[in-house]
């Protein structure tokens, strides 16, 4: 029989004080591992690095907001960009890839959000080294959908399927059009999961989506800094076309006029606008000085912004979810201290009625340090046991919360993600227990075995 | 085995401050194999002496010697050492640990010496003390006279040359002393043993070869 053993037994024949002040270390150590998870995967999550383009044009506020709309669909859009706006960041000799968005309906059922845009989307890498893949097609038709993989989970949809949208805002109104899923992309651990793509032109051609013809040109005017015969001479074309439409009902539900006819760039407008500059294989940071330079162009010029992702990312990770991190591990190590304390407490209080016992090892030939050592023993076995069951209850807890967390933001939690300072818990909890054992111990360890055995 | 006690002194500070001399022994010797009843009254300090010929205690001069091996001059956990491996021991009570049942408590005094616990030895000291049935039982589960027979077995876990027994009977019922003090003093003889067994009461005394009056050889007690 070793000391380990020995150690143990006292440990069962307290069985309920020692579980229980076990288990107050698990609490603090599942606390402790759920901020750890829950603050990586935020991290992982929030971390842009790998973002596939260098800037995020949408209109002008919040730098944050923008991002968290464009990138993260949770929070609603700004405002809109004219589609013409589009065409020319397109046709810009410093833009590589212009890829347009629409963003603000959601599906009907499960609420996800709708992303109306082009199959360039999918072309550019979600993260580093990271393409897109679906399981069957792009949606290249109008109608056509491609849905990430948490919705196809959520929902049970599959290819084939046809679902409707329902438009953002107070009435909830549900569209009459229908898209139709040609393909269901590979899960990506990202937003995209939880999107549902949509080609550009059927979300366009969705009731109600065309801006009415005065108020787009009045926006025109105002964003391009333009007059009113300025802008009516760039979509002469259009303008003139509908014109020729007019007597057409545009009130009821006349699907078959938006099936017939593509919506008029002037009646467009895009949610942002994600750019990739282009790129100099002899001058690699050339694409991020021409990035730079553009965004401080914007600046001055039209009422719209260029938003290297990344940056307010990083700043809402330091300023606020670092420091709200901080407080939670320091909150977390407060509860684990504390149980170190209850761990002491519970041991301490044992060791007046076991002084019996340590004087009955000592005459049986235990010297002082062994007794010293079953007591430490017990102890780094508590804080042990309390910080492997808190290390598998902390992730158990994110597994239990993780489907509610990705339900309300979107974001997903891998519960089996491992935090390497998750390692640094076990020998820490082992200081500890020396720590809090140390006063006993030394109790032990300097029991009078004459006079406890006689007593 | 052979036990020789020289000068051996031990006082006591009383918590006035004045000194309380116990033990002052010119000469004490038990031969190998020899099995000695110590009698005296009580406080006359039979525990004492056991405490300080196991290396409990610490005399406050002279020397011990057990098989010619100084122990006074060990340090401490020399001395425990050396009590693990060579010298057994019996209480007057509780000598058992509550949370081990009757074998783990005859495994724990198998613990603080050299070697491995030999499994088979425990439970065959267990059976040659009659309790081969009684091996998961916990204390609380044993009479008084059985958790004694335990902790007999328990003395002699590591094979010692000397088993020192406080007591062992006090608290045990009329009935059963008789029967523990033969069982001792046969196991004794059965492993080549030395006893040195204390007590107060003569009559039990009489059972063993050697019957030994504390003041015979303690001066303290000669001069009051
Ligand atoms: N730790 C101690 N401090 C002071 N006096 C003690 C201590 N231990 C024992 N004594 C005293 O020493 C004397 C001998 O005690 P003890 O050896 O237990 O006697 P016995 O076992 O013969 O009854 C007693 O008078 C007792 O009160
Ligand atoms: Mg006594």
């Amino acid at each position: 029989m070793n000391l380990f053993t020995i150690a143990l037994k006292s440990i069962r024949q307290r069985l309920l004080a020692s579980s229980l002040t076990a288990l107050s270390v698990a609490l603090g150590v599942a606390l402790m591992i759920a901020v750890l998870i829950a603050n990586t995967v935020v991290s992982k999550t929030f971390d842009l690095q790998g973002f596939g383009y260098d800037l995020i044009v949408g209109p002008q506020g919040s730098e944050l907001d923008l991002v968290l709309n464009t990138v993260y669909r949770i929070a609603p859009p700004i405002e809109n960009l004219p589609y013409r706006y589009y065409e020319e960041l397109k046709e810009n000799k410093h833009i590589g890839i212009a890829v347009p968005i629409a963003l603000g309906d959601s599906t009907e059922q499960g609420n996800f959000p709708i992303l109306g845009t082009t199959v360039e989307y999918f072309a550019v890498e979600y993260a580093q080294g990271k393409k897109f893949r679906t399981s069957a097609e792009w949606p290249n038709g109008k109608w056509e959908s491609v849905i990430g993989s948490s919705v196809a989970r959520e929902n049970n949809w599959k290819i084939g399927d046809e679902f409707k949208m329902v438009h953002a805002g107070q009435d909830d109104h549900v569209h009459d059009e229908k898209f139709k899923i040609v393909g269901i992309l590979e899960a990506t651990a990202t937003p995209n999961d939880r999107t549902v793509f949509v080609n550009l032109n059927g979300f366009y051609a969705i009731a109600g989506h065309e801006k009415p013809i005065q108020e787009a040109i009045d926006r025109e005017v105002e964003f391009f800094g333009e007059t009113e015969a300025e802008v009516r001479a760039y979509h002469a074309a259009d303008l003139k076309e509908m014109e020729a439409h007019a007597g057409h009902d545009h009130s009821g539900h006349d699907h078959a006029h938006h099936h017939d006819h593509a919506t008029p760039d002037l009646q467009k407008e895009v949610t942002a606008i994600l750019v990739r500059m282009k790129e100099d294989p002899k001058n690699p940071t050339l694409a991020q000085s021409r990035a730079i330079e553009f965004s401080a162009d914007l600046k001055e010029g039209f009422k719209a912004q260029a938003v290297n992702p990344i940056r307010p990312m990083q700043r809402l990770m330091t300023y606020l979810v670092g420091n709200v991190r901080l407080i939670l591990i320091n909150l977390t190590a407060i509860i684990i201290v504390v149980s170190g304390v209850s761990i002491f407490v519970s041991i301490y209080n044992s060791m007046s009625e076991r002084k019996r016992e340590i004087a009955i090892m000592r005459a049986l030939g235990a010297d002082r340090m062994a007794v010293f050592s079953i007591i430490i023993t017990e102890s780094i076995i508590l804080c042990l046991a309390g910080a492997i069951l808190g290390i598998l209850l902390g992730h158990g807890l994110i597994m239990f919360a993780s489907p509610i967390l990705e339900a309300r933001t979107g974001l997903s939690i891998d519960p089996f993600v491992f935090d390497p300072m998750e390692l640094t818990i076990i020998p820490v909890m082992i200081g500890l227990a020396a720590l809090v054992g140390f006063i006993p111990g030394l109790t032990a360890y300097r029991t009078d075995v004459a006079e406890n055995l006689s007593s | 085995m052979s036990l020789e006690l020289k000068n051996v002194r031990k006082n006591y500070r009383e918590p006035n401050g004045h000194d309380l001399p116990v033990l002052d022994i010119p000469h004490f010797k038990l031969e190998t194999g020899e099995q000695a009843a110590l009698v005296g009254s009580s406080g006359g300090g039979k525990t004492t002496l056991l405490n300080v010929i196991s290396g409990i205690t610490k005399p406050d001069s002279g020397e011990v010697l057990i098989d010619d091996i100084e122990i006074t001059r060990l340090p401490e956990a020399g001395r425990d050492r050396f009590r693990a491996e060579r010298i057994g021991f019996v209480f007057q009570t509780f000598n058992l640990l509550p949370a081990f049942t009757a074998f783990e408590n005859v495994l724990l005094g198998m613990s603080f010496a050299r070697g491995k616990a030999d499994r088979s030895h425990a439970k065959q000291l267990l059976e040659s003390v009659g309790l081969g049935h009684r091996l998961t039982h916990k204390p609380a589960q044993l009479s008084v006279g059985e958790q004694q027979r335990v902790a007999i077995a328990r003395s002699l876990a590591n094979r010692p040359s000397l088993l020192l027994a406080d007591e062992p009977t006090a608290s045990v019922d009329p009935a059963n002393q008789e029967t523990i003090l033969k069982l001792i003093g046969e196991i004794c003889r059965e492993h080549n043993v030395s006893l040195l067994l204390v007590t107060h009461s003569p009559e039990i005394a009489t059972q063993f070869d050697r019957t030994i009056p504390l003041q015979e050889f303690n001066k303290v007690l000669q001069n009051v």
